[in-house]
């Protein structure tokens, strides 16, 4: 990471499959990753079904692209922020997520979360402090 | 430190003027644009949430959208400042970044 890498925010408030929002973001994620910058991810309002787990798009047709989310890791995009009063306000819990991880490099490559949930003050606080807002 | 926020949907709509709201810091702006502008009509649903942001933000319409819609300024919710385009790169201008509600 350069010391010029500026902070870059990913906002997600799409559910996937229903727009083309969510496919969108995780292109530009991709894309972003090449140019070293520091990454957040936030998922809040229907955005969080983009992390849901057990995506089976087969019946309508479309790639189911959520296996895409855990190869974010090796991009060094390890920072994936849900909203807590997102994810009750739909009546789901962090158990109905999949599991994302993260090799961490200054610690002799541990597997970690990458997703953390955040209640709506964190979620507030982690875009004030970003250089760069994307909304998707 | 502070954030544009922009709203371009109905809050009749989608709930992106919901969100936005949820989100503000301190000093922080909100600028109504495109159907966004609905919301700044005095005695509709969203009259009291935006009230209470104006405590301690500001909040703008895109006078452009308002206008085409046929919302005056004497329409609006008291204390919400219209702006034209030029207000708008100003807006940007001020603010740390911008944050779009989509």
């Amino acid at each position: 990471m350069s010391e010029d890498a500026k902070k870059f925010l990913y906002v997600n408030r799409k559910a996937p499959y229903g727009t083309i929002y969510a496919l969108e973001s995780l292109e530009v994620v991709l894309i972003g990753a090449a140019f070293e910058q520091e990454v957040t991810l936030a998922f809040l309002d229907d955005g969080v079904y983009q992390l849901a787990k057990g995506q089976e798009t087969a019946g309508v047709g479309m790639k189911n692209f959520s296996p895409t989310y855990r190869a974010l890791g090796d991009y060094d995009v390890n920072k994936f922020y849900v909203e807590r009063e997102s994810l009750e306000e739909r009546g789901l819990t962090e158990d109905d997520l999949q599991e994302i991880t993260y090799e961490d490099e200054d610690d002799d490559w541990a597997e970690k979360p990458s997703i953390r949930v955040v209640n709506r003050d964190e979620m507030k606080k982690i875009m004030s402090e970003q250089d760069v807002i994307l909304s998707f | 430190m502070s954030t544009l926020h922009t709203v371009n949907k109905s809050p009749f709509d989608r709930p992106s003027l919901t969100s936005c709201l949820n989100h503000l810091m301190p000093g922080d702006a909100v600028l109504l644009i495109e159907d966004g502008v609905i919301a700044a009509r005095k005695g509709s649903a969203f009259s009291s949430p935006l009230e209470a942001a104006m405590k301690d933000c500001s909040v703008y319409v895109l006078s452009p959208d308002s206008s085409a819609r046929g919302i005056g300024d004497g329409d609006m919710v008291s204390g919400i400042e219209t702006v034209d385009y030029g207000g708008f790169v100003d807006l940007v201008v001020k603010h740390d970044r911008t944050q779009s509600w989509l």
